[in-house]
């Protein structure tokens, strides 16, 4: 088997995955929800929801640590994920040997950590209180859930990952980003292989509150399961969610060698910066394009090689119109027939870890054969022509994928991912 | 000589000394240096506040400046003053095509929003309610994106038109070491031609204070040497505003727009040292070694943190060596977080292209009488992770 790419760079494949999201823990349990069209979004029960517009979720409450804020339930959920990739890549448990990419959300002391310090204080009236109280606290927990290394520190603690390990935020697309990291430290011959993962577990009320105020959500609460509907003309914005997802990458020449099994190819990542606005794309979509193109050409692919899309969608009314405008530019007259869906239909936004997450179920869908619906699909949208694989899960030979991620302040990584070497 | 060798042709600096790369190098460069201070705003708490500050010299519009906290304003200036002396700043098409990482940390929260949530919980029980209640009616909608840590690339992008690639990397001092790294090795295997890389710290919010404090990091009794710090007057650090960004290319790719560098970045190292006893020490002395195995003089920018172990550790590391003198720039311009390492490397970049050492920052630091030729830069973590490079003549 050939283990170089067309460029002579080293080939990258996945050893491990691993993945949670609301729907479940683990690969298994989440195959089997997300194909058979079941949707992981209930009402927010974490904390109380009055005088909220959006009363609805994608949280992880099955975790020992989903009430004890953003910091403990983002390592919690990494760390879950890292477990089920290491056992499945069938390396040692605490001995990882390459580099950590992780994928987090900035962090922030806990609200309740904040009112506990200063009911404990002077009660001042002014911020001095504050930080005396927290300096008498003298806490080691409270200390590391105010500084960005922490996650990263533990994790790398833990699994023996090599080196100092990368925290990284490119908002929605972090969790591509962290996967671009790994794949481009294989190339550059630094390791043979790397850990990336994309965790979070911050949906707190404050930042349900952040995005509703700029009215990223929606605020379709009857029905919870049925809020998120990408491509669908009644969208209304996307559904805040937690999740982790993790992959072992790992020099296809190295996998070979110690005779691992190959799950799937990383063949390309593809990026470019918007510079229109903090939150809307370019109107002409050209750096999603360019992002889209990039991937393929990194992956030495044309568009017609691609099978399957697994979107970024949303669910926004901007977003999902964007992603059809710079898929139809890129695609052609194809793009209507080329299959594509979204995994938020079903597990909302998680956010920083979106992008593994749907990594790691893009490569299920090759191996599996099957195409994760695009559940709600109900009133298609008139302006949007595609095949959504609606409703339905689909049985269909798939042996690469383009997955896409765009962010709030002009993020862009698509990620080009293959069954076999080629 | 290499193609790929990574040359640093702009370099953009702000710290309470002043804006850009000259009057640093002369604020750094005059008889007996002195820190700018501000004791009272902060008290007990001594910072290195910013200059003053005319935004809209980088950040023409209005609109835009508006659409940022302090910390973002602060490193998108800083940005398009490393773009400026790289004679980028107005070329659209290398704009367009230049990657960037930055090293940024976040939260310039809404102080009044914040006091006010807390003075009320004194007088409730119910403080999940209470949250919702403030939350979603003092907040202002788009204080979430001039807080959000991606958002410092995000304005780069728009402001100044670098829309190659955007990483933000997070993780205090080491998320700098991490940022510089990784770009000169995507410059070093041909990922990349062009690229910006940087960070922002604006230490003048009580959150970031706090952040230290968390931890006892900070000093309480006023100023003084970062080498002379002691434990009875509290956790050792000084905090300043600040920010480092420079622009990288291959050596290949500045000659064919025919432009000079300042100096070249060599070898860069990072790593996870064990905190506590003397594996710290040991891994910076090994690191040092690895870099450079030259007995030659060898001038060192510390970005020490004055966190009293680690900076401890690190000049035995330093003054273990015999041939490395340091200069611990936080004496004059306070701990700058993620800043710290990226404007060790500026402030290297400047001595070796001036073929001039810096005059001692602060009593205690030796003379050095040597041209420097290879200069180590170092950022040593005051809770975790460490890094080191040199940069060499072009």
């Amino acid at each position: 088997m050939k283990t170089a790419d067309s460029f002579g760079r080293p080939l990258v494949a996945v050893t491990g995955m691993g993945v949670v999201t609301s729907l479940g823990q683990g690969k298994d349990e989440n195959w089997a929800a997300l194909t058979s069209g079941r949707s992981g979004i209930h009402p927010i029960t974490r904390f109380p929801t009055s005088h909220l517009a959006t009363t609805i979720a994608g949280t992880v409450d099955f975790l020992p640590e989903s009430k004890r804020g953003a910091s403990p339930l983002t390592y919690a959920l990494a760390d879950l994920a890292a477990e089920e990739a290491v056992g499945e890549a069938g390396l040692p448990a605490a001995d990882f040997g390459g580099p950590l990419f992780l994928a987090a959300p900035p962090v922030e002391i806990d609200w309740h950590h904040r009112l506990r310090l200063y009911a404990q204080s002077q009660r001042a009236g002014d911020w001095r209180s504050l930080i005396e109280a927290a300096r008498e606290a003298d806490e080691a927990e409270l200390f590391g859930e105010s500084q960005f290394a922490t996650i990263a520190d533990r994790m790398a603690e833990k699994y023996g990952t090599r080196g100092l390990p990368i925290t990284l935020s490119t908002a929605c697309a972090s969790g591509a980003t962290a996967i671009q990291l790994g794949i481009e430290a294989i190339r550059r011959g630094e390791c043979d292989r790397a850990l990336a993962i994309g965790s979070d577990g911050s949906a707190t009320a404050e930042a349900l509150i952040r995005f509703s105020l700029l009215s990223a959500l929606t605020t379709q609460n009857d029905v919870p399961e049925k809020a998120s509907k990408p491509f669908s003309k009644d969208r209304s914005g996307f559904v805040l969610a937690e999740g982790s997802g993790a992959m072992v990458l790992e020099s296809l020449e190295s996998a070979i060698a110690r005779g691992a099994e190959i799950l799937g190819i990383m063949r390309g990542c593809g990026e470019k910066a918007d510079d229109f606005h903090r939150t809307r794309s370019k109107p002409d979509g050209s750096p999603a394009i360019a992002a889209v193109r990039a991937a393929l050409s990194d992956a030495g692919m044309s568009e017609d090689e691609i099978e399957y899309i697994n979107a970024h969608g949303t669910s926004t009314p901007e977003n999902d119109k964007m992603e059809h405008l710079s898929l139809s530019t890129v695609f052609g007259p194809r793009m209507p027939t080329v299959p594509i869906s979204s995994n938020k239909s079903m597990i909302g936004h998680t956010l920083s870890a979106a992008g593994a997450v749907e990594a790691v179920f893009s490569i299920l869908t090759m191996r599996e054969g099957v195409i994760p619906p695009t559940i709600n699909y109900e009133i298609p949208d008139p302006a949007i022509e595609l095949d959504v694989v609606p409703n339905v899960k689909r049985q269909a030979d798939v042996a690469t994928v383009l997955s896409n991620s765009f962010g709030f302040g002009g993020q862009n990584t698509c990620l080009v991912m293959a069954r076999e070497a080629g | 000589m290499n193609p790929t060798d990574v040359v640093i042709t702009g370099i953009g600096v702000v710290s309470s000394l002043g804006l850009g790369v000259d009057a640093h190098w002369q604020a750094l460069t005059g008889a007996a240096p002195k820190p700018v201070l501000n004791g009272e705003r902060f008290a007990p708490y001594t910072v290195h506040p910013l200059p003053e500050i005319d935004w809209s010299t980088q950040i023409p519009k209005r609109g835009d400046q508006r659409q940022m906290e302090t910390w973002q304003r602060l490193g998108t200036y800083t940005a398009g003053l490393a773009l400026d002396d790289a004679g980028m700043k107005d070329d659209e098409a290398l704009c367009a095509s230049m990657d960037m990482v930055v090293a940024a940390g976040g939260g310039e929260r809404d102080v009044d929003v914040d006091q006010d949530i807390l003075d009320t919980s004194l007088t409730r029980n119910d403080h999940d309610v209470l949250l919702n209640e403030k939350l979603t009616t003092e907040l202002r909608p788009t204080l979430f994106l001039a807080q959000l840590s991606n958002l410092l690339a995000g304005n780069i992008s728009i402001v100044h038109k670098v829309t190659g690639s955007s990483r933000t990397f997070m993780g205090e001092e080491g998320a700098g070491v991490s940022a510089i790294e990784t770009a000169a090795a995507r410059i070093r295997s041909g990922q990349s031609s062009h690229l910006l890389v940087g960070a922002a710290f604006q230490t003048e919010h009580p959150d970031m204070l706090l952040a230290y404090e968390l931890g006892r990091y900070l000093q309480r009794g006023g100023w003084s040497p970062l080498w002379q710090r002691r434990p009875e007057d509290g956790g050792g650090v000084i905090t300043g505003s600040g920010a480092a960004f420079l622009v990288l290319e291959s050596r290949e790719h500045a000659e064919k727009r025919g432009r000079s560098a300042y100096a070249a970045i060599g070898p860069v190292t990072s790593g996870r040292a064990r905190r506590g006893g003397d594996g710290l020490q040991e891994a910076l002395e090994s690191m040092v070694s690895g870099l450079s195995d030259s007995d030659a003089p060898m001038l060192a920018i510390s970005g020490a943190s004055g966190a009293h172990e680690v900076t401890k550790a690190e000049k035995a590391a330093l003054d273990g060596r015999g041939n490395v003198t340091a200069r611990g720039f936080s004496s004059l311009t306070g701990h700058m977080k993620e800043a710290q390492f990226p404007f060790a490397v500026a402030l290297a970049a400047l001595a070796v292209h001036h073929g001039e050492a810096y005059p001692a920052f602060a009593e205690g630091e030796r003379p050095f009488e040597d041209t420097p030729e290879a200069v180590l830069a170092t950022a040593v973590g005051y809770n975790c992770f460490e890094g080191m490079g040199l940069v060499v003549k072009v």
